[in-house]
């Protein structure tokens, strides 16, 4: 598979999941689903160094790049709707090799209705995490 | 739908064009006029017959036009001054905003009679923009910022108020409603104190101008702030009052077009007197138009009224939302206006904020730029609804219903 599409795909994916929802509240509730079921970061990068500060909602986000080359990231925040919109991000974006997460577009949140969610007005702090997640990939593949 | 006595709700609202509005597929549910308030017809049309029939510069043509703008614009000045009962139309400075005239106090009368040695007394309810324009005074004047501080239900803790007063301030500046928690200051009563002190008071009125009468002649405060777009007129335009001895003494702020008598590079340039020495250059003229149209319209429906009706609608609000299981307000003091703020334990504000949106229902969530009250309570902020002369017992439920269905899908 070329590795442009992997990212792509993933992409595609949760456009045709959320494309079974009429309405925003089932939208959300899926969301917060996928919120819950984040897997956790640990303790010792639930750190004020990883915290990506918004201005209601916190998120904390971590980076490894492993010894194959590829970047896992593992992230948290304290309120579920924006933990749930992370958790979509690092399906998109974690596993993934730093170049990928680059020059990825992401483009599935428009597609699913919720770009409103990273504009820079709804200091939910997203916006920030997708930059910084974008750093990473930056940062890596410099290495 | 509320209708007590004389007060139309349904009458009032039709005269909103933005409560029309859709949200989601639902019927907009505006809870958020602490923020901002909507605007009556008769302001959006006072501007707009303003910019289309009578707009020119105001106090330098001797033109029709200029004339007639430069009477509406002063006409406004008489209305507001009347309408706060300033002693004087001279004591009324326009300007863009509640922030913007903190911010002339303080780089004018603070610049002046703040230094080194000096303290000055905000409470902890203040929002920031009563606090950091002190704040960025202080760092170069160096005086000492002290705060009073609370009780558990929000109101001012006396003993506090008592203690930094006895530190003889310069300055006392306090809000007159808190935009966070509803609490309503006996700023009447904290002028007399600080006056006994010798202390200069600022009060905030940016929430109190929507919901109660104001007499500035009553409070005896020095200075008075407030914003348009709270009480349903313009974004952009606010009004400050000070007493004219101070506005005299005041050196001015910013400089430029008519805020001067002369102005040469051989001699020393000379200053406009008040309220026209505060206020350089070109104002925002149909904007204070509108907030002259805002007044003419709180004043048709009543002040009295429209504090009657909210309060009901804050009465009913808060029994409501206790029934939610988790439900915890924040601020209960006993004086209150226009707004609720809450949480429901185990739930971020901003997660119920998001949801309610989805139902057409407008919060506000965060920290309302109230940082030091979150900080002092240990919580991350509060979900926020706030009621207007136009809101209803309709929205209420919506509103109670919404936290309801978000507070389900979120545990």
């Amino acid at each position: 598979m070329n590795t442009d599409t992997r990212l792509e795909l993933r992409q595609r994916e949760i456009i045709e999941e959320f494309e079974m929802f009429s309405d925003w509240m089932e939208k959300y509730e899926h969301i917060i689903e996928i919120g819950k079921e984040l897997d956790p970061i640990s303790e010792e990068h639930k750190v004020d160094d990883n915290l990506i500060k918004g201005c209601q909602s916190r998120v904390w986000l971590h980076a490894e790049l492993n010894s194959e080359g590829i970047v896992i990231f593992t992230a948290d925040s304290d309120a579920i709707i924006t933990k749930g919109l992370v958790a979509l991000m690092i399906r998109v974006l974690s596993d993934a090799e730093p170049l990928e997460i680059a020059k990825t577009e992401l483009h599935f949140l428009e597609a699913i209705g919720l770009n409103s969610h990273l504009s820079p007005t709804r200091s939910n702090g997203l916006l920030s995490m997708v930059k910084q997640m974008k750093m990473y990939g930056i940062a890596f593949s410099a290495r | 739908m509320t209708q007590s006595g004389s007060y139309d709700v349904n009458a009032i609202r039709r005269e909103f064009p933005i409560l029309k509005k859709s949200i989601n597929g639902y019927p907009l549910v505006y809870l958020d006029s602490a923020a901002s308030a909507q605007k009556p017809l008769s302001v959006i049309e006072a501007q707009r017959e303003y910019e289309a029939h009578f707009h020119s510069n105001i106090h330098r043509g001797v033109h029709t036009l200029a004339t007639q703008a430069t009477e509406a614009f002063e006409s406004v000045r008489t209305k507001i001054a009347d309408h706060i009962n300033a002693a004087q139309r001279e004591e009324i400075i326009f300007t863009s905003g509640t922030t913007d005239g903190i911010n002339l106090v303080a780089g004018t009368w603070g610049r002046a009679n703040l230094n080194e040695e000096d303290t000055i007394v905000l409470s902890r309810l203040e929002h920031h923009s009563n606090i950091v324009p002190w704040q960025i005074l202080a760092t170069e004047k160096r005086f000492k910022i002290e705060v009073i501080e609370l009780n558990e239900d929000g109101s001012l803790d006396e003993s506090s108020l008592n203690e930094k007063l006895a530190l003889n301030p310069k300055m006392v500046a306090i809000s007159h409603v808190s935009n966070t928690l509803g609490t309503v200051n006996d700023v009447k009563r904290i002028t007399a104190l600080a006056h006994s002190v010798g202390a200069t008071v600022i009060v905030d009125g940016s929430q109190a101008v929507p919901h109660k009468t104001i007499d500035v002649t009553d409070i005896d405060c020095d200075f008075y702030v407030a914003s348009g777009h709270k009480m349903y007129g313009p974004s952009g335009i606010g009004f400050l009052y000070g007493k004219h001895s101070l506005l005299e003494q005041m050196p001015p702020w910013r400089g430029g077009g008519e805020m001067i008598a002369s102005v040469s590079f051989e001699e020393p340039t000379t200053f406009n007197i008040p309220p026209y020495k505060f206020e350089a250059g070109t104002p925002h003229l149909s904007g204070v138009v509108g907030l002259g149209a805002a007044i003419d319209w709180l004043n048709s429906v009543g002040l009295e009224k429209i504090a009657a009706h909210e309060k009901s609608l804050i009465e009913y609000a808060s029994g409501e939302l206790m029934k939610i299981d988790g439900m915890k307000l924040i601020g209960t003091a006993p004086a209150k206006a226009s707004v609720i703020s809450f949480l429901v334990e185990g739930i971020h504000p901003s997660d119920i904020g998001t949801l309610l949106d989805g139902l057409g229902i407008a919060v506000r969530t965060g920290h309302h730029c109230t940082e030091p009250i979150m900080t002092k309570l240990g919580i991350p902020g509060t979900v926020r609804a706030s009621f207007a002369a136009y809101s209803t017992k309709a929205e209420v439920d919506a509103l109670v219903a919404g936290v309801n269905r978000a507070v389900k899908l979120l545990r």
